[in-house]
Order: structure tokens, then C-alpha cells, then sequence
């Protein structure tokens, strides 16, 4: 009996852990997806059941309650959240994650310091890393989670002396890690090393912002990820382990994605706090801005030049999502439908902030599936295209990527909007968008503005075009 | 002990490489739930967790382990079911198209 039970419990995890893969490989596919889920959800709770067969957990109620607490909390945030807050939700459950981890390290570290065992050097090296990973996966996602719930700036915070502090605390924490593995039983030292961690977390998020979101987001979910497996490591348990490296390497997928979009590296991402602040060279475009005029129109007009087209195609950013306007969109396509209009969607790579933001928000407004069109997919489309209607997106429609070497977008892929024959651009007012670069699109003789929010203007445009 | 540590870091390095194997090529749609299904997976810290709870004695490393329980399972349920209301979106609308 007392051999039968852990070699079950790791037999189990042996389960858990290919059904953990074969769910991650079905949410590769839109058919399986929900079908993947459930089965990753199935390995999770296998998992679970199998640790409290553990001879090691005595107690029972107390691990239950908590389990049950938990489980009634994320249920209520799975199903309250808005589709439009989907950003900060993953920011905070990211979160969460990171900061189990680190509390399951500091929990291991307590346990050797009051019992008489001799704490090896695997585990002080296996456990300094795992306060570091799991910290700076807590602070930075709760970070991530204000920016983008608008608790604070969600542009780039930058202060001086940033780089030299940064270089001081990351050497203040190597010089810690000798210092606990020469005494590995040293309390202060202790949670010096994991303080350090979460203020590392704070300093890496604060000077990311805007459209760099989706790249943080995915990277705070790769080292959520890794946080699980540091914990695995200190526990020497190969289910943290392997599940926790699963979630690390799609998040570093997804990451490469989200860089690749933006063309970016992504220690320019990290390290580069562009836009928000003065020193980036937006000025090519932006001294010559004021001799150039633009040209507004009222939601009629917009109706009439919609209706009349053969094909739009609608490109949607984050304003769309910050005015929730993703039903009023579905709606106006509806109506073109109705006159015969080919409506299209035209989705950037890094529209919104978190990867597939936009999908998710027009999957939630039923637009159907096969209307949305990947970047390589829609550009060569612009031509034959009669009004490209772009909702709240900025940076991703500005031609200056292609041609202004000056410019701190340049390189980036955009949607070639400025190639169809004419644009609408709904937009709350003539802010640049985050990269604090002016948008050659809005001058242009062929583009057309719209100003008022996404959510208002889409509206009068529905009603608008009912009427043609 | 540093014979288990070499061992699990086999384990980590074939687990990235097998991971980033099955989730390459993953269609933009999919970017969203494929995140907050891997992230309801990263709540795996929660055995961790139970396992550091299992004390039938209050003292600091009960205490923090219980706290972690929380957390992670609001990470793995939140996640989950997240992920599922997402998805059934997706599903509702290919049924019409």
C-alpha cells in the first residue's frame, strides 16, 4: 500500500502531463480548441486529486477551502470580465500564477529554515531563481494589469537614472545569491533578494506601454510559465516542471509573433520605452504637420461614400475596443451587407493589446469567421478596395513605416490603407497614437476623418445608412 | 541531489522543446485563448502549493502555502473557464457561416 500510492500519484502526473500536451496541440486548431481546453482542464484536475493523495498532505480542510475559494473567485472573473478588459484579465491571472510560485518557494525556504536538514546548494540555486522569476511574473503583471486597466499612465513611465538603478539592483541580487549560497540558512538575506525581485518586476513593466502591450503580455505569460517550473525545481517535481515549460514556450512563441508584427527585437521592446518620451525623432513628421489640413466629414457623408462602394474593408484597433464598439461594427457591415456591399476585416498582427485582442472582440460581436483577414492576406486586397474604414487604429495604418527612415515606426508591417481608393478614419481627435508619431494617412487627399468616439460615429453611420 | 537537478533539467529542456514543437503555427484567432489556456496551465503551481500546505500544523510555510492555493487556483479556474467562454464564441459563429 504505502509503495502503491506515490507510484500511482506519479502515473497520474504522467497523465496529466500528455493530456496537458495534447490539450495545448487541439487549441492550435480553431475545430479542437474547445475541445483542447477541456482536456488541459482535465489534466489540471487529475493533477490535483492525485498531489491530495499525497501521504505528505495531512490537511485536508484547510487546502479544500482554499481550493474552493479560489475556484468560486476566478469562476466569477471568468464570467464578469468584459471581452474588451480580456487584456488585463490574462495580465492579472499571469499574475496570480507568478506570485503561487514565488509564495510556494518563499513557503520551501521557511520549512528548511526551522527544520535540521542542510539546505543543499541545488536547492538555494533552484530557490533564489524561483523568487526572482515568480516576483518579477507578480509585480510586473500587476503593473501590466493597472496600465492597461487605466489605474495609471498606460504610456511608458521613464525616470532618470532608470538604466544605472536597473544595473544596481540586478548586481545587489548576484551579490545576494553568493552571499545565501555561502550561508543558505539566512532569513534577511532571505527576503532581501525576493524584495529585489518585485521591484525588478515594477522597473521592467513601468517603462512598456501602449501598443507594446501584446508583446509584454505574452512575455509575463512565458515566465509564468517558467515561474511553475523554478517552483517544480525546488520541489523536484517533474509535473511543475514540464507543465510549467510547456507555458514558457508558447509564451516565447507567441512573443516572437507579437516582436515579428512590430518588427521589432525585443530587447528594443524591453529597453526601448520609445514614444511618450521627447528624444524620438517623430519630428520629420510632426513640424510639417501644421501646414497640412485634413479633411473631416459628418457620419451622412461617410454613409453615402460606405454605401455606395462595392468593397470595404474595415480595419479595427484599440480604439474600437475602448469604445466597445465591436457590436455597432457588426451591425454597419450588416447593413452594407444588405445593399450589397463586400465587407471585409483587415486585422493586424499587434492590433489591441494582447495578442488575437481583435479576433476575440469581433468573434464576441458574431462577426463570422472567414471575414477576417491576416495582414499578408488583406494587403494585396487594398488596391481593388473602395473604402477602407479604419475604427481607432493609429500606428498600424501610418505609410510613413514604408518610406520615412526618420520615423520610429519605420520597418514596422502596416495595413496599406493609403492604397485603396479611399479611407474613413474614425478617430476621438488628432492625437498621435502611441508611438507619438503624426499619421501621414490623415492628410492624405483620398482619406476622410470621422472625429467623435468609435462607438457614437459607427452608430449614426448605421442609422445613416439605413436609410440609403 | 545534483544528479536530480541534471535529471530535471533533461526534463525542462525536452518539455520547452516538445512544447514549442506543438504550438508552433498557432492562426492568429487562436492567439488570445491559446494564451489564457497555456496561462490556466501555468496555475500548475498549484500542486506545488497543496504539497508545501500539507502540514497539519499552522505555522509560516502552512500559511504561505494556503495563500498560494488561492491564487493558483483562481489562476487555473479563471483561466479555464475563460478560455471556454472564448472559445465558445468562436464556435456559435462558424455553426452560422
Amino acid at each position: 500500500m504505502s509503495e502503491f500510492i506515490p507510484t500511482g500519484i506519479e502515473l497520474s502526473y504522467l497523465v496529466a502531463t500528455a493530456l496537458f500536451f495534447l490539450g495545448l496541440k487541439d487549441l492550435g486548431s480553431p475545430a479542437t480548441a474547445r475541445k483542447g481546453n477541456v482536456v488541459a482542464a482535465v489534466g489540471m484536475l487529475i493533477a490535483i486529486v492525485a498531489t491530495l493523495l499525497h501521504q505528505g498532505v495531512l490537511n485536508y480542510e484547510m487546502i479544500l477551502l482554499g481550493i474552493v475559494i479560489g475556484s468560486v473567485l476566478g469562476a466569477i472573473a471568468a464570467y464578469k470580465v468584459e471581452m474588451t478588459a480580456m487584456p488585463q484579465m490574462v495580465g492579472l491571472l499571469n499574475g496570480l500564477g507568478g506570485g503561487a510560485s514565488t509564495l510556494v518557494a518563499i513557503a520551501e525556504f521557511w520549512r528548511l529554515l526551522h527544520s535540521s536538514e542542510t539546505v543543499s546548494l541545488d536547492s538555494s540555486i533552484t530557490m533564489i531563481l524561483s523568487i526572482l522569476i515568480g516576483g518579477i511574473t507578480l509585480t510586473g503583471s500587476l503593473i501590466a494589469f493597472a496600465k492597461l486597466q487605466e489605474l495609471m499612465s498606460g504610456s511608458p513611465i521613464t525616470f532618470p537614472l532608470q538604466q544605472p538603478v536597473n544595473a544596481l539592483l540586478v548586481i545587489s541580487f548576484l551579490v545576494g545569491s553568493g552571499y545565501l549560497l555561502v550561508s543558505p540558512k539566512d532569513p534577511m538575506t532571505f527576503l532581501i533578494l525576493t524584495g529585489i525581485s518585485l521591484v525588478l518586476g515594477v522597473l521592467f513593466v513601468l517603462p512598456i506601454g501602449g501598443a507594446d502591450m501584446p508583446v509584454v503580455i505574452s512575455l509575463l505569460n512565458s515566465f509564468s510559465g517558467l515561474a511553475a517550473s523554478a517552483a517544480g525545481f525546488v520541489l523536484m517535481n517533474n509535473m511543475l516542471i514540464i507543465a510549467g515549460a510547456l507555458v514558457g514556450a508558447s509564451g516565447i512563441i507567441l512573443t516572437q509573433i507579437m516582436c515579428k508584427g512590430m518588427n521589432r527585437s525585443l530587447a528594443s521592446v524591453l529597453f526601448g520605452a520609445f514614444g511618450g518620451s521627447s528624444k524620438v525623432s517623430g519630428g520629420s513628421a510632426r513640424t510639417g504637420s501644421a501646414d497640412k489640413s485634413v479633411r473631416s466629414i459628418d457620419p451622412e457623408e461617410g454613409a453615402m461614400m460606405l454605401g455606395y462602394a462595392r468593397s470595404v474593408v474595415i480595419v479595427p484597433g484599440y480604439g474600437m475596443a475602448v469604445a466597445q464598439a465591436q457590436h455597432a461594427v457588426r451591425e454597419l457591415a450588416d447593413q452594407l451587407e444588405k445593399l450589397g456591399v463586400d465587407v471585409k476585416y483587415a486585422i493586424h498582427p499587434v492590433a489591441g493589446r494582447m495578442p488575437g485582442h481583435m479576433n476575440v472582440l469581433l468573434a464576441e460581436a458574431n462577426v463570422p469567421y472567414p471575414q477576417l483577414h491576416d495582414m499578408d492576406d488583406i494587403n494585396p486586397q487594398f488596391e481593388q478596395t473602395d473604402v477602407a474604414l479604419v475604427i481607432g487604429a493609429n500606428d498600424v495604418v501610418n505609410p510613413a513605416a514604408r518610406h520615412d527612415t526618420a520615423s520610429p515606426i519605420y520597418g514596422m508591417p502596416i495595413l496599406e490603407v493609403d492604397r485603396a481608393k479611399h479611407a474613413i478614419v474614425i478617430k476621438r481627435g488628432m492625437s498621435t497614437g502611441f508611438a507619438g508619431v503624426d499619421n501621414e494617412l490623415f492628410y492624405k487627399d483620398k482619406t476622410t476623418m470621422l472625429f467623435g468616439s468609435a462607438k457614437d460615429i459607427v452608430g449614426k453611420l448605421v442609422s445613416e445608412v439605413k436609410q440609403l | 541531489m545534483a544528479e536530480g537537478l541534471i535529471a530535471a533539467l533533461f526534463v525542462f529542456v525536452l518539455a520547452t522543446l516538445a512544447g514549442a514543437e506543438v504550438i508552433n503555427k498557432v492562426p492568429p484567432t487562436l492567439h488570445t485563448p491559446l494564451m489564457s489556456g497555456s496561462n490556466a496551465i501555468s496555475g500548475i503551481a498549484v500542486i506545488g502549493a497543496i504539497l508545501v500546505a500539507g502540514e497539519r500544523q499552522w505555522n509560516l510555510t502552512v500559511i504561505l502555502g494556503l495563500i498560494a492555493v488561492i491564487l493558483a487556483t483562481i489562476n487555473v479556474v479563471g483561466g479555464f473557464l475563460v478560455t471556454d467562454r472564448m472559445l465558445q464564441m468562436f464556435k456559435k459563429k462558424e455553426v452560422k457561416a
